[in-house]
């Protein structure tokens, strides 16, 4: 069929249309798939409106309740009790910190456990990983729950729970690190007579400390955020002074707390990432 | 360096490491004053690295010691209270372990999970949560995204409005929204739900945002040459780029929403999350191990599932 530019009748168009219909639409299956989805997905939102009762005069009445109380929150005030929150500031720092080096000592040994080319045992690093999986699949919350329980109220608890995961979640990251290094520097030094720990010393651990590093920062940052709610379960930290002045209804109190909180974990943010970009630039 | 020098005096063909070229003369015989100087400056400066590298580390580890030791001061770290708490841990974890036995294996799971009707409906319900608010959540991020993308805002203050309200939506914790939303909205997934979009609005909208602010600008200007509006432009020059980046970041951020529905039970904000706190503050430990199994495995199939979806998005991606 040879066509000139301006010479297509309309008949040209039809034979065309026939001889080549996946040019011109999708095939049926296709846009009955893809209808089928959007309908699905239609169907499931419209679901979860009328389940969890989201009707506009809630969501309104819900909104004015939160105007009214944005209204008490300003302004913010301390009520004489401003060393208390910098005291939870503080102890919620505190437990961060202890809970990301806990979590990393316990971590650092075994992630080269979890390595692939570290310890060639399928079996073994398979059961690893589904441990780490576990730690880190319960949220940190929980484990403080549990902590608290198990062992009472206070930052202790906290630092447990945040340790616990971050082991689970360092853990991963860590073995990853390790799988993902230079095999030609571990070389070698094992072409030099070194024995397989030094292997480890000299040719492993100087390509993964900074990576290491980095990493664990990263999780400290995220730890402080976790950190500053765990005390509503009791586990220290200044969760807990916010959720007794919220459940108190001093909100005053309670806007103080909160934007205190986003300035720490602004404030450790900007830390964290200059100390991870001098970490990287050595690394290099 | 007496090494280096004997071989200086023995005339080599190519200087020796860091001798500089024009110190060799014409005959190729190295001056043994320049071997010496160079080599002597080479190790001052060496010792000046090291000396710089060692007050570097001390440094490093006063404050890390200092830190160390407020931190254990401040967050009351005692190791005998930590001794004393393990054994109690283990106990704990013992008991949360059930009683099974061979021979009754089917009527032991049967009685540990008594209660698995209701568990699996407030199972559902957290999934739906997280399901609901990660696309409402999404959909609040895209629209905000563009505005705050330097390269795309149509406006300075609309750019600096857009993102200190994504900052303020991501960096409040998403329990401390369900605490309060708890108080307008009441008991109830709502106040979850409402909650867990705020913040994903927060934290999904910055990272559109910066996928937005490196997007290639060619098409952009195409689709403005030929006429377009900023709506058009956005849906016609920036959408199609961004999308399947889009859509694997919306993917990850549901897998942390159902984690998240998971606990905002604690606060009353629905989900599984009351049952589990009501249990494991009354001491029901084989109902505590039962749920937390439940939670693990819905974490662990949306994490593998959400994994599979990923890679066959990246699949079509590099097919085409």
């Amino acid at each position: 069929m040879r066509l000139r530019i301006g010479a297509v009748s309309k008949a040209d168009m039809l034979e065309a249309r026939r001889c080549l219909p996946g040019a011109f639409c999708r095939p049926l299956a296709q846009r009955l798939l893809s209808w089928l989805c959007w309908t699905g997905l239609a169907a499931l939102v419209l679901f979860c409106a009328v389940r969890f009762d989201m009707s506009p005069l809630r969501l309104w009445s819900g909104l004015s309740e939160l105007g009214t109380l944005t209204r008490v929150m300003f302004p913010p005030a301390s009520g004489g009790n401003m060393d208390l929150f910098l005291a939870g500031i503080l102890e919620t720092l505190a437990m961060a910190f202890l809970g990301t080096l806990i979590g990393g000592a316990i971590a650092f040994p075994l992630s080269f456990l979890a390595a692939k080319n570290i310890l060639p045992a399928w079996l073994f690093h398979f059961g690893v990983r589904r441990v780490f999986d576990v730690l880190r699949g319960v949220d940190v919350m929980i484990w403080a729950l549990i902590f608290v329980v198990a062992i009472g109220l206070g930052p202790l608890a906290g630092i447990l729970a945040i340790a616990i995961s971050d082991a689970g979640t360092l853990a991963k990251l860590f073995s990853e690190a390790i799988e993902n290094i230079d095999r030609k520097q571990t070389e070698g030094v094992r072409s030099t007579g070194a024995n397989a720990v030094k292997v480890m010393r000299f040719g492993v651990i100087p390509q993964v400390l900074p990576v290491m590093l980095s990493f664990t920062l990263y999780m400290f940052e995220s730890n402080t955020r976790s950190a500053t709610i765990l005390g509503i379960v009791g586990a220290g930290g200044i969760g807990l002074l916010l959720a007794d002045r919220i459940r108190a209804n001093v909100w005053d109190q309670a806007c103080l707390i909160i934007i205190l909180i986003l300035v720490t974990v602004y404030f450790i943010d900007f830390v964290s990432k200059r100390l991870r970009e001098r970490l990287i630039g050595q690394g290099k | 360096m007496p090494a280096i020098l004997d071989h200086a005096d023995r005339a080599p063909a190519v200087p020796a490491v860091g001798v500089p070229w024009d110190a060799v003369g014409m005959s190729g015989r190295v001056a043994p004053d320049a071997v010496v100087d160079s080599v002597a400056a080479f190790e001052r400066a060496r010792a000046e690295m090291q000396r710089q590298k060692r007050i570097q580390a001390l440094i490093f580890a006063v404050v890390f010691l200092v830190c160390l030791v407020t931190a254990v001061i401040v967050g009351q770290f005692d190791v005998m209270t930590l001794i004393d708490g393990l054994p109690r841990t283990t106990d704990y974890v013992r008991k949360l372990v059930p009683v099974l036995r061979w021979e009754t294996l089917g009527a032991d799971v049967a009685e540990w999970y008594w209660n698995i009707g209701k568990w699996l409906t407030l199972l559902v319900e957290t999934l739906l949560m997280a399901f609901f608010a990660t696309l409402l959540g999404t959909i609040g991020a895209l629209l905000l995204s563009f505005a705050a993308s330097s390269n795309l805002t149509p406006g300075y203050w609309i750019y600096f409005a857009t993102r200190r309200f994504l900052e303020i939506a991501r960096s409040v914790p998403d329990l401390v929204y369900a605490l309060v939303f708890v108080f307008a909205w009441g008991l109830g997934p709502l106040a979850g739900i409402l909650a867990l979009t705020i913040h994903t609005m927060g934290a999904s909208g910055k990272l559109f945002a910066e996928v937005n602010e490196n997007v290639d600008p060619n098409p952009i200007e195409g689709v403005r040459a030929a006429g377009a509006n900023w709506v058009k432009m956005i849906r016609f020059a920036v959408i199609p780029q961004v999308l399947p980046v889009f859509a694997s970041y919306t993917l990850w951020r549901f897998e942390i929403n159902v984690r998240t529905a998971a606990v905002l039970g604690f606060v009353g904000a629905g989900g599984i999350g009351y049952e589990l706190y009501t249990n494991i503050r009354l001491n029901y430990y084989e109902d505590v191990s039962a749920i937390l199994l439940i939670i693990v495995a819905t974490v662990v199939l949306v994490d593998i599932g959400c994994e599979e979806i990923r890679h066959r998005m990246i699949g079509k991606e590099s097919l085409r």
